[in-house]
């Protein structure tokens, strides 16, 4: 497949197929010396090709709107959880299943090494083939996938193991199926689990932090986003679809997009998350170690933190943390503060 | 004349569904009869006829619900602003403060209900769907943090068809974090998280503090669900069954302790707090 498949990749796509007709030409003799013999240099003819993707990128990636960070978060190529987990972390060991009756493969979650020191990871999980995909269905997880996740949060809390969560789904599962195992009632839970348990809790948003799926387990004490991921609270397509203002239309999700401001600098500007990472210039898949790199020194540093922390102190602020997002107007308060002054 | 209106039939009493006359009469949404409003509210907003319950104002519900008198309400004063400049919200907004005199879409105070005092949340669905943003989590929020206080039992009654509120965006979707925080903290501190679902409760409000009750009621025939019908992904060929997201499927699922019709909510309130708080007036 394709590394640059969206609509505003295919100038980064057609420079590709320039760049790979020319190294074909330069690996062949014959073409070679012919190329030669009328005044080209296939080399430097390369290195200007090279030279002007990399120009467009920079323009292309310097300019994206939200939907195209939507695109991006949804990008066929980029990295999920488990590409990271292999290599952030050593000795990953994958547990399985809810202890009630089944195991969901679209959250995966285990025990691992983090820089030396045991820890659980939790995260959602895409597939990346047909097949892959519709095991894990799309990444959108079922009750099963969220009593799992809790079951390894209790277990990170009771042998004191620091807990780190990926986030990356469409939405959580919102089937018959999923509404008679108590969909709503696993999500709720999990919120007021994570709210106080006694661990450090770092998450990382990768691709889609779609809405109350990804909330389930997405309550760190810190919280870290990829540059091109999104973080929503309905997808772009359903509130276009639900609102007058967007013709109850879902092909006008930029739009609503827009309108949600659902971008990891949003997010961080909404006091939702603590820092954006950077990705490599064209998005975390085109260098996936770099990425992980990335990510492993934001944990790495963050958990720090955190471990500095009494267990009291940790529990209080992360309460504050989520007790304070909001934004309201409250004339009394202006009172009170302006008596204060006075 | 719409083109065809000519073949609809009149109704028996002459009278068809659009042209009911407000006011004095009403026509009930599930059985289609025409009522004599004033029955109808003498009923608590039941029909007489098939027992379908009404959407009520928060104010009503509180009025049907408390000892009398006795409610005194809280953080009336807070305001809900337009964090996203979200196209359209800021006019929403005042019409529905317009529509229905309420400052948001919940309404909280102190109340006794069968002589035990309480913090009591009411949610209106006529405000934005009953819909959760910053000022419904905040209010959520002082309301339980005010029962940790004074050592007060939490009734809440939901209406809040909405879920999360999609014009204040993230920020509405991390009232689910703000408010389960604020449950799992009365719940370390020992006092009781009462739960009454009431038509609808759906999406970011049921996927939080709806949820986590410590005891569930829920009304009868109320919508009750995750994802609506229209935003669900069925795969191809399931059949839904007839009641998908009402209270009666959603008990049948174990998620419901008791469905209670409304002339009994009081009295079945009364007595599941004057058994989990033996005394009257502080609880434990």
């Amino acid at each position: 497949m394709s590394v640059s498949p969206l609509d505003f990749e295919k100038p980064i796509s057609e420079l590709d197929a320039n760049i790979a007709e020319l190294k074909r030409i330069a690996a062949d003799p014959v073409l070679r010396k012919d190329a030669l013999d009328r005044g080209i240099d296939i080399d430097e003819e390369i290195a200007r090709i090279e030279r002007r993707r990399e120009e467009v990128m920079r323009q292309i990636f310097a300019n994206l709107t939200p939907w195209n960070e939507v695109q991006m978060a949804r990008h066929p190529q980029r990295p999920y959880t488990l590409d990271y987990v292999r290599l952030i972390f050593e000795d990953f060991m994958e547990l399985h299943g809810d202890r009630i009756n089944a195991d969901d493969p679209a959250i995966v979650g285990g025990l691992a090494r983090f820089n030396g020191r045991s820890v659980v990871v939790i995260g959602h999980q895409k597939g990346r083939d047909l097949k892959e995909r519709q095991l894990r269905n799309f990444g959108s997880a079922r009750p099963a996938g969220f009593r799992k996740a809790l079951r390894l949060m209790k277990l990170a809390e009771k042998f004191r193991k620091p807990l780190i969560t990926f986030v990356d789904t469409p939405a959580a599962e919102a089937n018959l199926m999923a509404e008679e195992e108590g969909i709503s009632r696993a999500i709720a839970v999990n919120l007021m689990e994570m709210a106080h348990l006694k661990t450090p809790i770092v998450t990382a948003i990768i691709g889609e932090g779609g809405s109350g799926g990804a909330l389930g387990i997405a309550m760190g004490d810190r919280v870290v986003m990829l540059e091109h991921a999104i973080y929503s609270v309905i997808p772009p397509e359903s509130c276009a679809a639900i609102l007058k203002e967007f013709g109850r239309d879902r092909s006008r999700a930029p739009e609503a997009a827009d309108a949600l401001k659902l971008t990891a600098r949003h997010a961080q500007a909404f006091g939702v998350v603590d820092e954006v990472l950077p990705e490599p210039l064209g998005g975390a898949h085109r260098d996936l170690q770099q990425t992980a790199k990335t990510l492993q020194e934001a944990i790495a540093r963050h958990l720090e933190a955190l471990d500095k922390k009494p267990l009291n102190v940790l529990l209080q602020e992360r309460y504050e943390r989520y007790r304070n997002i909001g934004k309201w107007h409250d004339p009394l308060q202006l009172i009170r503060t302006q008596l204060e002054v006075s | 004349m719409a083109r065809g209106s000519w073949f609809k039939r009149p109704s028996r009493n002459g009278l068809t569904g659009k042209e009911v006359p407000s006011g004095l009469w009403l026509k009930c949404p599930k059985c289609n009869e025409i009522l004599f409003a004033r029955d109808v509210e003498r009923n608590l907003s039941v029909c007489p006829h098939c027992n379908y319950h009404h959407r009520l104002p928060a104010r009503k519900r509180i009025e049907i619900t408390v000892d009398e008198g006795s409610f005194e309400e809280f953080d009336e004063h807070l305001l809900s602003t337009d964090p996203l400049d979200f196209p359209g919200y800021r006019e929403k907004l005042e019409q529905a403060r317009k529509d229905t005199g309420l400052t948001d879409a919940v309404v909280c105070g102190y109340a006794r209900i069968g002589g035990h005092k309480v913090v009591l949340s009411v949610a209106d669905f006529s405000f934005l769907g009953g819909s959760m943003g910053s000022v419904v989590g905040e209010k959520i929020v002082r309301a339980i943090e005010r029962a940790i206080q004074e050592r007060l039992p939490v009734v809440v009654f939901t209406a809040n068809g909405g879920g999360a509120r999609m014009f204040e965006g993230l920020l509405s979707l991390m009232q689910m974090a703000k408010t389960s925080a604020a449950v799992a903290r009365l719940g370390e501190a020992g006092l009781p998280f009462i739960v009454v679902l009431t038509d609808p409760t759906m999406a970011g409000v049921y996927a939080s503090y709806a949820s986590l009750g410590d005891i569930t009621f829920a009304e009868p025939g109320a919508l009750i669900g995750f994802a609506g019908r229209r935003v669900g992904n069925q795969d191809m060929g399931t059949r839904l069954p007839d009641d998908f997201q009402t209270s009666e499927f959603q008990f049948r699922c174990g998620m419901i302790d008791r469905i209670v019709p409304r002339r009994e909510m009081r009295s079945a309130l009364a007595s599941v707090l004057s058994l989990l708080c033996e005394e009257p007036t502080a609880c434990l």
